[in-house]
């Protein structure tokens, strides 16, 4: 947990590793995330592994790196998936609706052939930003205190 | 609206302009402006005279909170009018004397007469509403307006000290009085002191008739100084003297007369009305004299002789319920007491408003009011002195003014206690008299101790702080005034019979001038060779004997210690109830988190435990339970060891490792039990839990990650078997107890028809229940930025404070 003992030491293996299982870990997060209404995970756990992969680099390289690659501010992200869901849930107010009813049907989409969208996606959309952005400022807030 | 509430409201309307006269119109005294609103109210109040002494009232009423009940209904009849016309004439004297007594350069006035036109109008709107509730209202700003007045001075530390007694005092009864007047409407289903009148014979026949008769007369114990509330008068004399005046000799302290009078319709059918407050009120008459004539200050002894005097018509008041009982009578003697109460009223106002006004003069113009220092001051101011004389004659009672015919009356009421042949009276009731007798002696002697001791004598005036001089005359026209009304009274008593007297004491007996009878008030100076009349005789004897001796006597005043007057209870107990509420919060407020916890922990299991005990659901029944898998078993085992294991554990490294295995068990328990989604988050929350935990204990201070194992305590011990047990018993009791079915077979039934989803859990988080999901991520997103705050606002703490130890503390 020393911070200063990472630049030292020579961690090819790691970080090479990392990058690729990055990806991999991406991947499933994603894939967690909209598969969440048909089969187990969604925005809450995909949010979570999506932070874990970005732990993962955050272990390899340092959190200066982090930023660089990757420039979010996660304050921001988590506002925004806050406001995401409760703009989704507000949405159907619009339509005459109470709070938080959502709307979905099948669409016809150029590429993945007929699918159902939902806006409970939407809404996941914002579970999943709030989740990784919360867990992202814990983490780096207490990484970079010392 | 009506002109009759505005006349009411008028002093409180008035009020809010008095600081701005007071800024703008420096070189006139405030005073005269504010003259004007007790003497047109006294001129619009006489008109009512007319209307109330033919047996009319007037009522007008505003709404105000109809639907609870409460309408602001302004009601005059002969006993309202007596005291509205007594509080504002009264108050226009103590006004113009307050002009000449109260330096305009010196004193904010702006807040004298703020304060005292409030009481003015509070005073008013108690005896004229008809509403309880009103009237409790008006009752209590009396109270605060008085609280505000004694501590007019509030630099002085026993003006603070007079106005926190009579504050808490008074409030004590009129929040009992508050309470008698929920239970009587309870009882009559209205607030209006006239339904109440009417429905006498419901309150007569209810259960609380009791309750509601003491927790009234609480209030009008505590306010008219009645034995033993009557502590608070003699402190409240810091008060500047026309406020002494004004309140505490003849308005405020008459409000529990008031209240007693007004109230006796509906309560004295009762002989418990009778004894209470005749005992009480005698009892007060003695205790008030007695104590007057060991004071040294004129005020104080005229305190005492106030709560005397008090004593006096409240036990009038008592004993004229008697006439009710005898009402088969054609000439109703026992209503003379009821007379005399009235005229004694009024008689007290005059003399004793002119005694304290005079006392006001002496102390205004000699800098002091102890008797010891003062003395022959009759050639300097002789017509203090005259007032001073009348005053004090008409309150010893004696012949040619208006005290002797009160007091005439008043002990022939008492004589004819003893053919009041039931309840005791006529046994016991033989105190009354002889008890009103003594008390009578000691009135003689300390209204002979107020001037002799103050204008008789040899003059000492190098020990005075002035130079003693006669009074401007402005402030002896007030007295005068008061003084002339003594004499008249005492010569002409029957001006007053017919307009107020009769009316009053009319409002008295409802029941009785319903019933036909007339109510005779016909005062003579001049009634025969009368029992009452050798009683005067005895107390003029006996008072100037003993006043003679007196030096030899006033030893019994040192006899009862400090700690046993009632003053020194008082104080003791406000000592006392601080002391005991300090150790109280000491010894539960132990600022021990853990104390506080051992607190919560108990209160609920004992909770649970009684209610499950209480309402018999122990009857556990374990017929539906599913079979228990082998792999339950062991990862049960396994749970159970490393939570008991934790206990043990010497360091807290291993501790957080085996909280970590008690995690990842229970995500293999959601696993075994087809929970997919909640073993997936459970295993990477506790990940990062322990993570957390890991870092935590990283940077725990040296000193406390040396410490070995957690230290056993029985009652930690006991407490956490008890929580364990209790949460069990729980688990238990609701499993058996199941007596609807789940909700999920709906869920299971639409997640695809109306969701267009799968997986129930995610659809219910989203979907069904979707705003439990919307909060819980903004709980989420609130730790995120409070542990965000926290760190970073420590941070620049740190920085610019620049040293090692600070935020050593600031990591703990």
């Amino acid at each position: 947990m020393k911070p200063k003992s990472n630049k030292r030491v020579n961690d090819v293996i790691l970080q090479t590793a990392a990058v690729i299982i990055f990806f991999i870990i991406i991947v499933f997060s994603i894939h967690l995330f909209f598969s969440g209404h048909y089969s187990p995970g969604g925005g809450f756990i995909g949010g979570l592994m999506t932070a874990a992969a970005l732990v993962l680099l955050l272990l390899a390289f340092d959190s200066k790196t982090l930023a660089t690659v990757l420039p979010f501010d996660y304050r921001r992200m988590t506002a925004l998936g806050a406001l995401i869901a409760v703009l989704t849930a507000m949405h159907s107010i619009f339509f005459n609706l109470p709070f938080l009813t959502h709307a979905y049907d099948k669409f016809d989409l150029p590429l993945l052939g007929e699918e159902t969208l939902h806006t409970a996606i939407a809404f996941d959309l914002g579970v999943y930003l709030v989740v990784i952005g919360v867990t992202m400022t814990i983490i780096q807030t207490i990484g970079e205190s010392e | 609206m009506s002109v009759l509430h505005l006349a009411i409201l008028l002093p409180l309307l008035a009020a809010p302009f008095i600081p701005f006269l007071f800024r703008a119109l420096k070189r006139i005294h405030t005073g005269w402006f504010v003259l004007v609103v007790p003497t047109l109210l006294f001129v619009y109040f006489f008109r009512f005279i007319s209307v109330t002494s033919d047996g009319g009232v007037v009522t007008e009423t505003v709404r105000w909170m109809p639907s609870l009940g409460i309408n602001f209904t302004a009601y005059v009849d002969g006993l309202g009018l007596l005291f509205a016309l007594l509080i504002t004439g009264i108050g226009a004297l103590v006004v113009l004397y307050s002009i000449y007594y109260l330096n305009k350069d010196k004193e904010s006035l702006g807040h004298f007469y703020v304060y005292l036109l409030l009481f003015m109008g509070a005073m008013l709107g108690v005896v004229l509403s008809d509403n309880m509730v009103v009237m409790y209202m008006f009752w209590e700003l009396t109270s605060i307006s008085s609280f505000l007045l004694i501590g007019y001075w509030y630099e002085k530390e026993r003006s603070r000290y007079g106005a926190r007694k009579s504050m808490l005092i008074t409030v004590f009864g009129g929040l009992s009085m508050l309470g008698g007047i929920v239970v009587l409407e309870s009882i009559v289903g209205s607030f209006s002191i006239r339904d109440m009148v009417a429905n006498q014979a419901l309150i007569a026949e209810s259960p609380f008739f009791i309750a509601a008769m003491i927790l009234i007369l609480l209030g009008a114990f505590t306010k008219s100084a009645q034995f033993p509330f009557h502590i608070w008068l003699p402190d409240a004399m810091e008060a500047p003297t026309p406020v002494s005046a004004y309140l505490h000799s003849a308005t405020m302290v008459k409000a529990g007369l008031y209240l007693v009078a007004r109230m006796s319709p509906v309560f004295q059918e009762s002989p418990i009305w009778l004894w209470t407050i005749a005992a009480v009120g005698t009892f007060t008459l003695f205790w008030g004299s007695f104590n007057a004539v060991k004071q040294t200050d004129l005020k104080g002894i005229l305190a005492f002789s106030t709560i005397s005097q008090l004593g006096l018509i409240m036990s009038l008041l008592g004993l004229g319920a008697a006439a009710l009982h005898y009402d088969g009578m054609d000439d109703n003697i026992y209503m003379v007491a009821t007379i005399a109460a009235i005229f004694h009223l009024i008689n007290h106002a005059t003399f004793k408003g002119s005694l304290f006004m005079m006392v006001g003069i002496v102390d205004h113009e000699t800098g002091t009011r102890d008797i010891r220092k003062l003395g022959g001051l009759m050639t300097v101011m002789p017509i203090t002195f005259t007032i001073a004389v009348i005053g004090s004659l008409s309150m010893a009672g004696l012949p040619p003014f208006n005290g002797f015919l009160s007091k005439e009356m008043f002990l022939k009421a008492t004589t004819k206690v003893f053919s009041m042949d039931f309840f005791a009276l006529d046994t016991i009731g033989i105190l009354i008299p002889v008890v009103a007798f003594i008390a009578s002696v000691f009135t003689f002697i300390y209204s002979l101790i107020i001037f002799t001791r103050t204008f008789m004598g040899k003059a000492q005036f190098d020990k005075l702080p002035k130079q003693p001089h006669e009074a401007p005359i402005g402030m002896l026209i007030p007295p005068a005034i008061l003084a002339i009304l003594v004499v008249v009274l005492g010569f002409v008593p029957n001006v007053l019979s017919n307009s107020l007297i009769k009316p009053a004491v009319e409002s008295i007996y409802p029941t009785l001038v319903a019933s036909g009878q007339d109510v005779k008030v016909d005062i003579y100076f001049w009634h025969g060779l009368t029992p009452e009349l050798y009683m005067t005789i005895g107390v003029i004897l006996l008072g100037t004997l003993m006043f003679f001796t007196i030096n030899k006597w006033m030893g019994i005043y040192n006899r009862i210690p400090h700690r046993m007057t009632l003053n020194g209870m008082y104080d003791g107990s406000l000592v006392w109830s601080n002391n005991a509420a300090y150790r109280f919060k000491d010894n539960y407020m132990t600022g021990f988190i853990r104390s506080y916890l051992i607190y919560i922990f108990v209160f609920m299991s004992g909770m649970l435990l009684f209610s499950m005990w209480w309402y018999d659901l122990f009857n556990f029944s374990f017929g539906e339970l599913a079979e228990i898998a082998p792999y339950e078993y062991v990862l049960g085992a396994v749970i159970v060891l490393s939570a008991l294991a934790i206990l043990f554990m010497r360091s807290r490294l291993p501790a957080i490792i085996l909280l970590g295995v008690v995690g990842y068990s229970v995500a293999l328990f959601f696993v075994f039990f087809e929970a997919p989604d909640l073993a997936l988050t459970q295993l990477v929350i506790e990940t990062v839990s322990v993570a957390l935990f890991l870092l935590v204990f990283y940077h725990m201070p040296d000193i406390s990650k040396k410490e070995a194992r957690m230290r056993f305590k029985v009652g930690n011990a006991i407490v956490s078997v008890l929580v364990g047990v209790t949460v069990m018993m729980l688990s238990f009791m609701t499993l058996s107890n199941r007596s609807l079915s789940s909700i999920s077979e709906y869920y299971k039934e639409n997640v695809y028809d109306l969701a267009a989803g799968k997986n129930m859990v995610n659809v219910v988080l989203v979907d069904f229940r979707g705003f439990d999901t919307l909060f819980e991520i903004i709980v989420l997103a609130i730790a995120g930025l409070g542990i965000y705050t926290m760190i970073k606002f420590r941070t620049t703490v740190q920085r610019t404070k620049g040293d090692d130890a600070n935020g050593h503390e600031a990591k703990k």
